[in-house]
């Protein structure tokens, strides 16, 4: 399955990515304190350069994902216009973008690897209840089971079309239920004969 | 223990494919698509722990950056939008909906509705507006304006919950882990 892992290699591909997630969480909560537009506009401008540095294809690709803001921009905007704090406006709209792009650009220069390697990291102190090796089991499970539960709901659909000219819309959610338990009975059965899940 | 693992692993890609489910897009942005309803049967079919388990675990692959979030989201990007509160009460809205479940003996489609109800869309929505009210700088009503378009929709989503769950209990009684 497809990630979010630019494909285009930057320099920001080769930092560890501790250090990259412990930069974000550092600069995710200045820009909650820093509360004047010029502060804002500074910390958006550093983003955008950031994403700039990856060359264009790069930059709009992290452009792209950004897309869905949009409408909270534009709603925004409208509002402190209306109410005329446009300054308030100003900083929420531009704290929000900075912040999504910051984080984006950390997803789009570390591998699903290194990232998985992070969460490992982190889960550690949770060993006792939750041993490494069953979380990166369980993720991958779910990292295969995707694509197999898209193509199963492809075909619960097209079994619909061939008996009813109406759509089948979200009446595909049941069987495709039905089939996640099965599936998992499955799973289950499969992995403890091979040894269980450790 | 393999069982547990696995259910949970299945529902949380369950969760991700329903979210990819072609979609309706409002005016406000978040694209209206079946993911809420996955979310509500995490906690109606499997129960609250479990339920709530695959949640987050589904919500830890999006933070690892797959694009399984509605609309082909996801990455750390998401827990910094406006909408970082639906995420957040993602998995305290499978376990509520899980528990009444399990808790009240009622026929299992009235159990399961009200669970959808008050797990799926109440407790999401005190997240999830909260969450908008930080992010956006709006005040609380404010925040509730911006999130009643989504409303019709996701009691339409409990509903299908609620029938999903009861056909489940008809057709594999002994899988609905939540009432086993």
């Amino acid at each position: 399955m497809l990630t979010l892992t630019s494909p285009v290699e930057i320099w920001a591909h080769r930092l560890p990515a501790g250090v990259k997630l412990a930069a974000l969480a550092g600069a995710t909560l200045i820009l909650f304190w820093m509360t004047t537009p010029a502060q804002q506009a500074t910390a958006l401008v550093a983003v955008a350069v950031l994403t700039l540095s990856g060359g264009t294809r790069f930059a709009r690709a992290g452009a792209r994902m950004l897309r869905p803001l949009l409408p909270f921009a534009v709603l925004v905007g409208l509002w402190h216009l209306a109410t005329g704090e446009w300054s308030l406006g100003a900083v929420v709209v531009m704290r929000m973008v900075t912040a999504v792009a910051a984080a984006n650009f950390v997803t789009m220069t570390t591998r699903l690897s290194d990232m998985l390697d992070a969460l490992t990291w982190l889960c550690r102190p949770l060993s006792p209840v939750l041993p490494p090796q069953r979380l990166a089991l369980a993720v991958a499970l779910v990292i295969r089971f995707v694509p197999v539960m898209l193509l199963r709901a492809e075909a619960i659909v097209l079994a619909w079309r061939a008996r009813s000219p109406a759509r089948p819309g979200w009446r595909v959610a049941q069987p495709l239920t039905l089939a996640a338990l099965d599936d998992a009975a499955r799973v289950a059965e499969a992995l403890r004969a091979r040894g269980g899940s450790g | 223990m393999e069982k547990n693992l696995s259910h949970i692993a299945l529902f949380a890609a369950l969760v991700a494919v329903l979210g990819l489910v072609p979609a309706i897009t409002l005016p406000v942005g978040v694209p209206i698509t079946a993911q809420s309803l996955g979310i509500m049967l995490c906690g109606t079919v499997l129960g609250a722990r479990r339920g709530a388990l695959a949640v987050l675990l589904f919500l830890a692959l999006v933070a690892l950056g797959l694009p399984i979030l509605a609309g082909g989201r996801g990455g750390l990007g998401v827990f910094a939008s406006p909408t970082v509160g639906f995420l957040i009460g993602f998995p305290i809205a499978a376990f509520v909906a899980g528990l009444i479940v399990e808790r009240w003996r009622a026929p299992v489609g009235i159990a399961a509705l009200a669970g959808a109800v008050i797990g799926g869309i109440l407790v999401l929505y005190v997240f999830g507006v909260a969450g908008m009210a930080v992010m956006l700088g709006k005040t609380l009503p404010e925040a509730v304006l911006l999130a009643t378009p989504y409303l019709p929709g996701d009691l339409l989503k409990a509903g299908l919950a609620a029938l999903a769950t009861q056909g489940i209990a008809r057709m594999r009684p002994d899988a609905l882990l939540s009432r086993a």
